[in-house]
């Protein structure tokens, strides 16, 4: 007998045609999976009762064991289970410090490879796993199959993080609804559309990322004005700071991988033994040899992780600042994610904002709550409409000539976005263009990530500026890019979808956006010299063309002269003496002036031979 | 006869009612669909229909249109738990025969 629940007026389903949406927050510890059940978002259980799925896969019976089980086995069998899964996701090798895993990490074409006793596995089909373990449960819990699913990503990952996330639930059998940033889904439980306007703060310390996120509200509809944040910055680095610890004060030197495990579950439960204690006495023997003895107080445990704190305010200022907004013009604070229930984080926040801070739901819980909100929104179960806004973290744009690039969509617009821009041919007769798409804020090309190369063919020829290609960039509400070019005229079109090869980091994304600050004026220096370039360049081809076509029209001597100043430019542009090329393009343009004006009459005098005054029309 | 609910129901439809944080009762009907005939439909109700007929049963409002009431007179809606799943359930005297996942049903 299938089970009722009550729906939204006027919102009975047929039957078998339940659209059963839920929220997956797929998280770096644990993973949580909600619904809209009866009017009410709730947290499905796992079936031990549990809420919280740990995000642990470990591979060596016939089928691959998730959650609380696997976790169990980490420090038993640790090469075969697969922790922190969501930091290798749509990354490479050289991107990671392998030092922090203690798994047989190797390059598998490109992405990560993980050697396990059941083969080597790679982070998109560990992630399948996990979600794979999520829809049987819901399909379990909600008594049909699972419709689809808003998965929520850390704001800062890139393309290739979520493709690859996308592509694991595609693996999983899930359908996606819509990936969205895990702030923005908080902000969704928390019910903050629900005021009528303000900027308000989502601060967000998971296990193993950080997310800084400012919202703006107007008329019942927000917007993400600025995300910062860190992916490797979590609740495991205070683990990591504690285990260091530890060590040193204990004089341990670890080499073995399961010592290694036990202590950092050890330093785990010492963290969350100081969320509602001042101090903790630890008397634990880890092996024969090893036993531990200290205390560790609040203050100290404040002291030891203070670098860590005040990176997640320096972010959560450099947000503020890509928002233009300041401390009192935000109204509310959101705290999301388990780590943030460490009071010297409470602390920190609450002194950085000088306001109490929202933090009465379950942090832990919020961005799956708020997933399964919006999912039940787009799966149709409403009278709802919410409108969700992302931007994206770096800008992007085309390579144009002399290596600059052209900005198409600027950093922090909203998503989904489309723009486009018309692009024109470089020389006579060119029939094809090559688009290389970029990110980032520099205005050369080599000081910027390059995401993808294309050509379009067939452009008709034409004389250099006639052709008009307009190229339009479009990214999608999960933050997908894709790329077309079009040839007006003939209408002839070439496409591409960007899907990098692998992810950007984000100490990378933010260099690349502090070197845009500081290297402000080298950037403008080379814009510069680009510029006078290719005005340079541009001459010596049309007189070079000139002279092919007309050198009957000048003298020796003349030709001569021009000749000279052509090489003399040429091996100019070659160097990066701005003054020199300035200057030979002036003297080229002057000496070439009287051949012009000839070039002009005889092309005059072309038009008019064998016509009569009668078929001129003026 | 008439539209009862079971205490237990009650109580889950009161904490709906009120996490939803509107309404003020629930709406039982029938669609003519489904692979068996007839298809029930539950849902919060904001504003009454005046056709509508209304019973009350420990403390919830139940509405019903008189179209859907020649259907399930009598029935009593119940709230069960099946393994991991838990939900409504009604208890129609109606019904002749129902298809296999009990869905919808035949008069």
């Amino acid at each position: 007998m299938a089970l009722l629940q009550i729906s939204e007026p006027g919102k009975s389903t047929m039957p078998h045609e339940h659209r059963l949406a839920v929220g997956i927050d797929l998280g770096t510890t644990n993973s949580l999976i909600a619904s809209v059940v009866s009017g009410a978002v709730s947290i499905l259980e796992q079936g031990n009762k549990e809420r919280l799925l740990p995000s642990v896969v470990h591979y060596s019976s016939s089928n691959p064991i998730v959650g609380s089980e696997a976790k169990n086995l980490q420090i038993k069998d640790p090469k075969n289970t697969i922790s922190s899964v969501k930091r290798l996701i749509g990354k490479n090798l050289s991107d990671i410090d392998t030092k922090f895993y203690s798994l047989d990490l190797k390059d598998d074409d490109g992405v990560i490879g993980i050697q396990t006793d059941k083969g080597i596995k790679n982070p998109i089909e560990v992630s399948s796993d996990i979600l794979k373990k999520l829809k049987e449960t819901a399909e379990e819990s909600l008594g049909n199959e699972l419709y689809g699913a808003v998965i929520t990503v850390p704001a800062y990952f890139d393309d290739a993080q979520r493709q690859a996330t996308k592509d694991s639930a595609k693996l999983a059998g899930i359908n996606v609804l819509r990936l969205i940033n895990e702030p923005t889904a908080a902000a969704v439980a928390y019910g903050l559309d629900q005021n009528k306007e303000g900027n308000f703060v989502i601060f967000d310390l998971g296990g193993g990322t950080f997310d800084v996120s400012i919202l703006n509200l107007s008329k019942g509809i927000f917007e993400v004005q600025a995300t910062h944040g860190d992916a490797n910055l979590g609740g495991d680095d205070y683990d990591q700071v504690i285990f260091e610890w530890l060590c040193k004060s204990n004089k341990i030197n670890v080499t073995n991988s399961k010592i290694k495990q036990k202590l950092f579950a050890l330093s785990r439960e010492i963290k969350e033994a100081l969320t509602n204690k001042d101090s903790i006495k630890i008397n634990e023997t880890i092996d024969k040899k090893i036993n531990i003895q200290c205390e560790l107080s609040q203050q100290e445990f404040e002291e030891i992780t203070k670098k860590l704190t005040k990176k997640t305010i320096s972010s959560t200022l450099q947000a503020l600042r890509d928002a233009e907004l300041s401390v009192s013009q935000i109204q509310g604070v959101v705290m999301v994610g388990g780590s943030t229930r460490m009071p010297c984080i409470q602390n920190a926040v609450k002194e950085f904002f000088k306001q109490p801070l929202l933090n009465n739901l379950n942090p832990d819980e919020v961005v799956a709550l708020g997933a399964a909100q919006q999912a039940n929104i787009l799966a149709g179960n409403t009278n709802d409409n919410l409108l969700l806004l992302d931007v994206i973290p770096l800008s992007l744009g085309v390579e144009t000539m002399g290596d600059i690039v052209e900005r198409i969509i600027p950093r922090n617009s909203t998503l989904p976005v489309s723009m486009g821009q018309e692009f024109t041919t470089y020389k006579d007769g060119q029939t094809a263009m090559i688009i290389h798409v970029v990110q980032g804020e520099r205005d050369l090309v080599r000081d910027c990530r390059s995401l993808a190369k294309f050509t379009l063919k067939g452009i008709p020829p034409l004389v250099a500026g006639a052709a008009k290609i307009l190229v339009t960039f479009q990214v999608d509400a999960d933050g997908l890019l894709s790329v077309s070019a079009k040839e007006q005229s003939t209408g002839i079109q070439s496409k591409i979808e960007v899907k990098p090869s692998y992810g950007l980091s984000d100490d990378k994304v933010k260099k690349m956006l502090e070197d845009s600050f500081n290297l402000a004026s080298e950037d403008k220096e080379s814009r510069a010299l680009s510029e006078i370039k290719i005005e340079g360049s541009q001459l010596l081809e049309m007189i070079k063309n000139a002279i092919y076509e007309d050198s009957d029209l000048l003298k020796e001597k003349e030709l001569n002269l021009l000749q000279e100043t052509l090489n003399e430019l040429k091996k100019s542009l070659e160097s990066s003496d701005r003054n020199n090329i300035e200057e030979l393009t002036k003297k080229l343009n002057d000496d070439s002036q009287s051949f012009a004006a000839k070039r002009m009459d005889r092309s005059i005098q072309k038009a008019l031979t064998g016509k009569s005054l009668n078929s001129l029309e003026f | 006869m008439a539209i009862s609910i079971t205490e237990k129901a009650a109580e889950r439809a009161q904490k709906y009612l009120k996490s939803r944080g509107k309404g003020i009762g629930l709406k039982l009907g029938v669609k003519t669909t489904g692979c068996s005939g007839m298809a029930y439909t539950l849902e919060f109700v904001d504003d009454a229909l005046p056709e509508d007929k209304i019973y009350e049963s420990h403390g919830i409002k139940i509405l019903v249109d008189p179209k859907s009431l020649i259907y399930i007179d009598g029935t009593e809606l119940d709230f069960t738990r099946e393994g991991l799943n838990e939900g409504f359930q009604f208890n129609n005297p109606n019904v002749k025969d129902s298809c296999g996942c009990g869905e919808s049903f035949t008069v």
